[in-house]
């Protein structure tokens, strides 16, 4: 293959998954607006829901950085046994299964859970986790571990030597704080906040278990019900076009302002620090984070795992569909990341960055957005509800894109930078070329990317729901249906399976990546 | 014989205007100032820097739209010489088949050459466990399974220290007279272009000229080899 058709290849591929990806961003929505037969009036509910899922998300990114700035400054300088366990593990509810964290929730702060007995023994009455502090609770709960790994990055990235330069000059903590860390945390933090800004614009699985009411309720809450329920196109339509321009609108801001990469290393060691004190605040501080994370967690293993032997064959069943689903969506998404960066970076310059801003514009794309146009797509073709699966899987794969491309981006262009000459001279290209040069150094990003794409398809509670119907559920569907029928024991042993396949389904990629890893 | 007919390179403000022939089998050096143009007329030759006007002639063809792969060209750029997750042998063996399928014969090639540079028996090291200058005989027995009749060198031994070094001319001396090959290599040192280059090509205000005999080059500089010499 000469130099000239391997470019002509990357630039094809990659045009392909762009194709797709407006098809799937944008498509969809053309697809649910020309369907829906002239647009049915918002009701008053509809708007309630717009100023719900601003209101819950605006708190729910304020909280998360809130808190993860002192929590993560805490973790970024002091030294304790333990520390890199903890830090691996709020990497966790990043791909933990939305449903699980749901279910641990409940477990702490629910009607029965340990908060509630605890106020109801000190003789207060019951606080309830539904509503709007139970979706802000779940998505800081889900989004304050990945503010904390942003941040600790930060505060890894300020040179050790400036903090000695700092100490030497004999700086207060204040000037301290005010030289070397406010920088930094002014560049991070807006981008970090608008991330998990994003992240719960786009809530679906939280407001179904937690909200849910007229007074609880999320446009992608909205979208469900308007299409499962009611089957009124025309409303459902509107709202994901307002969806579509909530998110758009955050995405335009996102664009502005640079977003932290946020998933990559460099936290090995804490930065060594000459104005500690004793640090019994940095030791509470990250003591109750601990507690308030990890223990959700663990009472749904204790609930769950005796119950994981008697599991009915039907949630079996499931479990197997997921898993062909999520890794039929990580094939796919690396497929696609790998032939779009290509062509990103043949392109280069403003054509490029403009593929790749197509690239991550499925961040701030809503799943049920898309699903719905999908299911109004196939509708005159076929039963939609026969491609469940399928429908599930490629959404999967596009919402997992931008995370895939952010990882492998980089990399890549640093393998052409500095062994793309030396490529040439050899007249390596094509599929040689793919698997001799970038895929033997990309395999840790590209184990990773995997990984994630993987667990957070497992785990993923979205556009099945409209289309399965009774038989056909996924993991985490087969979960909720049994949340909703109350079988506390099976839900508890599914839960455990769930959280186990997706970690296993992370740990496996991930480890591959890892393995006979080279320079 | 290589044949710069009427060359011109543009790049933004930069311009380099070279017209001049040099003999096959030549083993010239290239000289010049920081930043006048060296790398720049090397990568020309090699195909990554587009020509604006003129041709680039070898035994009178010209090299056109030729990809840098299929030019008569080996070129060692000052790093990133080797693929790091490689070892050795894949190294060398990419010289003979990109996609690394070797037969049993061409791997004898790979061993062979491996040893006529020294490093028999090292073949299963990565870069990283090779020295510096290891890693500049890796890259040359790569040139030397090649075979290519123009050899470009821009500094790739820069780093190494002056014994090595010298070590390293030798063997692209001795490569050079093996396969007949014709050398153009940079250099910052007129030690280098002494050991091993008859002729001299001079690179400076936005001209190549030469190729000058090396010797009488040296004792005679012009005024813009003067300033760059002190």
């Amino acid at each position: 293959m000469s130099a000239r058709a391997a470019r002509l290849c990357a630039l094809g591929a990659g045009g392909l998954v762009a194709l797709w990806l407006l098809t799937l961003n944008f498509g969809a929505l053309g697809a649910v607006a020309w369907r829906a037969e002239g647009f049915t009036a918002l009701r008053g509910a509809d708007w309630a829901a717009v100023r719900f899922t601003l209101v819950q998300a605006l708190w729910s990114a304020g909280l998360s950085v809130a808190l993860a700035i002192p929590l993560s400054r805490a973790l970024a300088r002091r030294a304790f046994p333990g520390r890199g366990v903890l830090i691996t593990l709020m990497g966790a509810p990043f791909i933990l299964p939305t449903l699980v964290a749901v279910l641990g929730l409940l477990a702490g702060f629910g009607r029965g859970g340990l908060v509630n007995q605890g106020l109801g023994s000190a003789g207060f009455g019951p606080v309830s986790i539904y509503g709007l502090h139970g979706g802000v609770l779940a998505h800081v709960f889900y989004n304050l571990p990945l503010a904390t790994r942003i941040l600790l990055q930060g505060w890894a990235s300020i040179p050790a030597e400036r903090f000695r330069l700092a100490a030497s000059l004999g700086f207060s903590p204040w000037q301290m704080f005010r030289q070397l860390e406010w920088p930094m945390l002014r560049e991070l933090v807006p981008g970090a906040a608008l991330v998990i800004f994003l992240i719960c614009l786009t809530s679906f699985a939280v407001a179904l278990t937690l909200g849910g009411g007229p007074r609880a309720t999320t446009v992608e809450l909205a979208i469900y019900q308007a299409f499962r329920f009611d089957y009124d196109l025309g409303r459902a339509a509107l709202l994901a076009l307002v969806q579509f321009g909530l998110c758009a609108g955050a995405a335009v801001l996102a664009w502005r302002v640079s977003l932290p990469a946020g998933l990559g290393g460099g936290m090995d060691r804490p930065v060594q620090r000459f104005d500690l004190g004793r640090g019994a605040w940095d030791f509470a501080l990250i003591a109750l984070a601990a507690l308030f994370l990890l223990t959700p967690l663990g009472m749904i293993v204790v609930r769950g795992i005796a119950q994981v032997p008697a599991l009915p064959g039907e949630v079996w069943q499931a479990a197997g569909r997921s898993l062909m689903v999520a890794l039929g969506a990580t094939a796919l998404t690396i497929a696609m990341t790998l032939a779009l960066a290509h062509a990103v970076l043949a392109l280069g310059g403003a054509r490029g960055a403009a593929l790749e801003a197509l690239g991550l514009a499925a961040l701030a794309a809503s799943s049920l957005v898309v699903g719905t146009g999908l299911f109004v797509l196939l509708l005159p073709l076929t039963n939609p509800r026969d491609w469940a699966l399928v429908v599930t899987m490629l959404v999967n794969a596009g919402m997992a894109l931008p995370f895939a491309l952010r990882l492998i981006l980089p990399g890549l262009r640093e393998v052409v930078a500095t062994q793309g000459r030396l490529a040439d001279t050899l007249g390596l290209h094509g599929l040689a070329r793919l698997r001799i040069v970038p895929l033997p150094r990309l395999r840790r990003p590209l184990g990773f990317a995997a990984g994630l794409t993987a667990a957070l398809s497992m785990g993923d509670l979205g556009v099945i729901m409209l289309f399965a119907e009774r038989e056909g559920a996924t993991l985490p569907m087969q979960l909720y249906r049994l949340m909703l029928a109350y079988r506390q024991a099976d839900a508890a042993g599914t839960a455990v399976l769930l959280l186990g396949a997706s970690l296993a389904l992370f740990w496996a990629f991930d480890r591959w990546g890892r393995s006979r890893a080279v320079a | 014989m290589l044949w710069l007919e009427g060359l011109e390179i543009v790049q933004g403000d930069f311009r380099l205007a070279a017209d001049l022939t040099v003999p096959k089998g030549a083993r010239v050096a290239v000289i010049g100032p920081s930043g006048a143009g060296k790398s720049t007329l090397l990568g020309a030759v090699a195909g990554f820097v587009p020509e604006a006007r003129g041709r680039i002639v070898w035994n009178g063809k010209a090299m056109g739209a030729g990809s840098p792969a299929q030019r008569p060209v080996s070129i060692l750029f000052q790093d990133n010489n080797l693929f790091p997750h490689l070892t050795a042998f894949q190294n060398v063996g990419l010289g003979l088949r990109p996609s690394l399928r070797l037969s049993q014969d061409e791997r004898g090639q790979v061993e062979a050459a491996l040893t006529r540079v020294g490093l028999g028996g090292l073949g299963t090291r990565r870069p990283a466990e090779l020295s510096g200058g290891q890693q500049g005989r890796v890259a040359l027995a790569r040139v030397l399974l090649r075979a290519r009749p123009l050899l470009l060198l821009d500094e790739p031994f820069a780093a190494l220290g002056p014994a090595l070094k010298s070590d390293m001319l030798r063997l692209v001396a001795e490569i050079c007279a093996e396969t007949g090959a014709t050398l153009l290599m940079v250099t910052h040192d007129i030690a280098d272009a002494r050991t091993i280059a008859d002729q001299t090509l001079l690179v400076a205000d936005g001209r190549v000229t030469g190729p000058f005999a090396t010797e009488g080059l040296l004792a005679d500089p012009p005024p813009a080899l003067r300033d760059y010499l002190g």
